[in-house]
């Protein structure tokens, strides 16, 4: 494995520029100071009550994310890289889920396999030749970046379908600078708190035409015992909408109505934070408590927007992330900016072998997994875990991809024993409305707390950091 | 706004209401029972006590008799009453996690803080007086400070209004209880009228419901059943009285038609109950009878309950 790329110390000794004015403040700073600020972190998290609920863990059904207080710090230049990387490739998602839903040329071009879309789980064949408004399929995308080098950011997966984090990403700055003052006034760090505004314009922008004067949004939730609550109601605060839960809103005549305490009152545009298959029990899943029976229809109607549209699953598949680069090319006619990792599609039987023969080198994920869950970690599995895996691999190639161990860059965090260079990683979250795509300077910085961990899923342990973009 | 957020405003406040009556409940029994006895009585204060709390009949499919330990934990601590102060709080929080958006961050931390506290500190119960001392003024500060949150930081709009309706209907089901359990001490025809025993039961009274000071305020009088009766029924200068309870339960339900422009059967029936109230007198009220009279307001007032559901919580 390569040596983790260290955003704050350039070998040898030297500072990177956007960290120099940090490392003076943590020299002044003593260790004890730092320690109580952390602490005070974590009670104005617990009271403000920023929890995600971890499933299946009866001890304590509400967890807090740890959060380190040494922010992650990048500069303007290459911010700017960055974003125009993100937007290149949403518009590139965008195009692709219209296509795949519509015309198919990427298919006759025979870029992507035909089996790797019909006979994917999450394909939604009721969004064939289904219009959805200004052609906006994923409004909210969550990219996930790492860092391998001074020059690249890589992306590691695509999420298009409900990405989280990003109350994490605005709750972690106002903690900041409430903690932190001064190290704020020796910085100029752009904001992130137009992050709510932003997305509302754009729910609002790609309202259905049937929506009369001012469109009505709503934030659709699963409700208080899911693991992102916390965030459903924040942003439904933000943003000022309706928190809805499936019981809250009833289809008539094919319009979506919610129940208020002055009658029913039409809703036009639905953020939702529900999965497809929960969506509507007379669609997809039967047995599904939480979502609105009918809502397909209202929104085969053209009644409604829901946000992310229905099916955008294909497009952050792990088994499609692979093709993302000739995805790009296809539709854009533009060289991708933000490079992928490194890819074995374990479906094609080239790719197979190498990686059966390589298993302790690579990472193996599950095609349809997230969150951390069902992966081989090769460099850190015992043989028995290998040989498991190998097993599976061979009775299921098709639902594998591997990837090299990669050596996530590392930032200054508090640990146990001072600050130690711990791994992160980068998720911006990028919107689309009607007219355009915007993203607000940051993301969330997530953090392996463990030495040498590379996981930094919330679920599996790992820390966020604040994000800083200077502005120069 | 939906009516589900109302619905949970509404329980909310209710909740919080009566965890704090029932720390009232449980601080006024504790006083009683300290007296020597010929102050007391035969009677069971803790007994009592759980008939004001409304649970004595389940409080007995479990429990062979009551006393102080096993009453305290049942109102205070225990999972099997639906109601008990840590039920109360816990079904509060759970409430105000699912509303977090209609309530002020200064409600959701008195929520949020108290619901930590309970788990941090009093998850064990308490083992003696003094931690019991301690556990009631936390229910009862907890509650000062989420009404004083919700009536300093809330926008005037009908979420204010619906968690003010299930405020003060909660407030006049209690004050209605306690009246109810203690009417047989309020009866002028009953002997020793003016001696020890009354005295500390209409002081307790009094206590249980915060107005102790006030009668004296009130009456520049001894402690007299008729008078107390009085403060608490129909004397609309006291907040926890019924009479002032409707005043604002009409006001905010008058408030909430005018927002929304119509008026209904809530309006209709929270008005009649305060027409009621402020055309009787104790007179009537003891000729009446005071028992018959309690029994029918606390009907009339968990009708209007059923009648706001309708209305606008379902």
């Amino acid at each position: 494995m390569a040596v983790a790329f260290d955003e704050m110390n350039i070998p040898g000794g030297d500072l990177r520029p956007a960290y120099q004015e940090l490392a003076r403040w943590l020299k002044e700073t003593p260790p004890e100071a730092l320690e109580y600020r952390r602490q005070e972190a974590e009670l104005l998290f617990r009271r403000i009550g920023i929890t995600f609920a971890v499933y299946g863990d009866s001890e304590s059904t509400e967890r807090l994310i740890p959060f380190d207080v040494i922010p992650r710090i990048m500069s303007g230049k290459e911010w700017t890289l960055l974003e125009k990387g993100l937007k290149q490739r949403v518009r590139a998602l965008n195009m692709f889920l219209r296509d795949i839903y519509h015309g198919r040329d990427i298919l006759r071009a025979e870029i992507v396999p035909d089996d790797l879309i019909f006979q994917n789980p999450v394909f939604r064949p009721e969004m064939n030749g289904q219009q959805v408004p200004h052609d906006v399929y994923v409004h909210i995308a969550g990219i996930d970046i790492i860092r391998v080098d001074a020059e690249d950011f890589i992306v590691l997966e695509d999420n298009a379908r409900t990405p989280s984090g990003v109350s994490y990403m605005l709750e972690n700055r106002e903690i900041m600078m409430r903690l932190f003052p001064d190290l704020f006034a020796r910085h100029r760090v752009a904001p992130v708190e137009r992050y709510p505004d932003e997305l509302l314009s754009a729910l609002r922008s790609v309202a259905p035409n049937s929506a009369s004067g001012e469109p009505t949004v709503a934030l659709l939730t699963p409700g208080v015992y899911n693991s992102a609550y916390y965030e459903h109601s924040f942003l439904a605060d933000k943003l000022g909408i309706e928190l809805v839960e499936g019981r809250d809103l009833i289809v008539k005549n094919n319009e979506v109505f919610m129940r208020t305490t002055e009658g029913v009152k039409r809703v036009d545009v639905i953020y939702r934070r529900v999965d497809d298959d929960f969506l509507d029990p007379l669609t997809f899943r039967p047995d599904s408590a939480l979502g609105v029976p009918g809502l397909m229809s209202a929104y085969a109607a053209g009644n409604i927007t829901l946000a992310n549209a229905v099916g955008t699953g294909i497009a952050d598949d792990k088994a499609i992330y692979s093709y993302m680069p000739e995805i790009v090319k296809f539709y854009l006619g533009e060289e991708p900016i933000l490079k992928n990792v490194q890819t074995w599609r374990c479906r094609e039987p080239k790719d197979l072998a190498y990686v059966l023969d390589h298993l302790g080198d690579l990472v193996v994920k599950e095609v349809h997994g997230s969150g951390g869950y069902g992966m081989l970690i090769g460099p850190a599995a015992t043989k028995a875990t290998i040989e498991a895996f190998r097993e599976k691999l061979k009775r299921e190639p098709e639902g594998f991809i591997a990837q090299p161990t990669l050596a996530l860059s590392t930032c200054p965090t508090c640990t146990a024993s001072g600050l130690a260079p711990r791994h992160v990683d980068l998720r911006p979250f990028v919107l689309t409305g009607s007219k355009s795509t915007t993203i607000v300077p940051g993301g969330l910085t997530r953090v392996a707390l463990k030495e040498g961990s590379l996981v930094v899923n919330s679920s599996q342990g790992g820390g966020t950091k604040d994000t800083w973009i200077l502005d120069e | 706004m939906l009516s589900r957020t109302a619905e949970n405003l509404y329980w909310l406040a209710r909740y919080v209401e009566r965890a704090e009556y029932l720390a009232r409940t449980i601080d006024a029994t504790l006083r009683v029972t300290a007296l020597p006895a010929a102050y007391i009585g035969k009677t069971n204060e803790w007994d009592s006590a759980l008939l004001t709390a409304g649970v004595a009949e389940s409080f007995y499919q479990t429990h062979e008799e009551a006393n102080e330990h096993n009453v305290v934990d049942y109102l205070s601590f225990s999972a099997d009453n639906p109601s008990s102060i840590r039920n109360c709080i816990e079904a509060a929080r759970l409430n105000s996690r699912s509303v977090r958006t209609a309530l002020t961050s200064e409600m959701w931390d008195t929520i949020n803080s108290a619901w930590i506290e309970l788990q941090a500190v009093w998850s064990k119960g308490t083992s003696t007086r003094e931690d019991l001392a301690k556990f009631l003024r936390f229910v009862q500060e907890t509650s000062l400070r989420f009404d004083g949150s919700a009536y300093r930081t809330m926008l005037r709009n009908d979420a204010y209004w619906f968690s003010r309706l299930g405020l003060h209907l909660e407030r006049a089901d209690n004050t209605a209880r306690i009246l109810d359990v203690k009417y047989h001490v309020l009866l002028p025809e009953e002997e020793h009228v003016g001696g020890p025993l009354d005295f500390y039961q209409w002081s307790s009274i009094l206590r249980s419901v915060s107005a102790l000071t006030a009668y004296h305020w009130v009456y520049r009088e001894t402690l007299k059943p008729w008078l107390v009766a009085d403060l608490l029924i129909l004397n609309g200068t006291l907040p926890r009285s019924l009479a002032s309870c409707y005043d604002n339960l009409v006001r905010n339900l008058d408030q909430i038609g005018v927002a929304y422009g119509r008026q209904g059967p809530a309006q209709r029936h929270a008005r009649g109950i305060r027409n009621r109230l402020e055309h009787s007198n104790m007179n009537d009220i003891f000729q009446h009878g005071v028992h018959e009279f309690i029994q029918e307001f606390i009907a009339d007032n968990s009708r209007l309950g059923e009648i706001i559901t309708k209305q606008y919580l379902i």
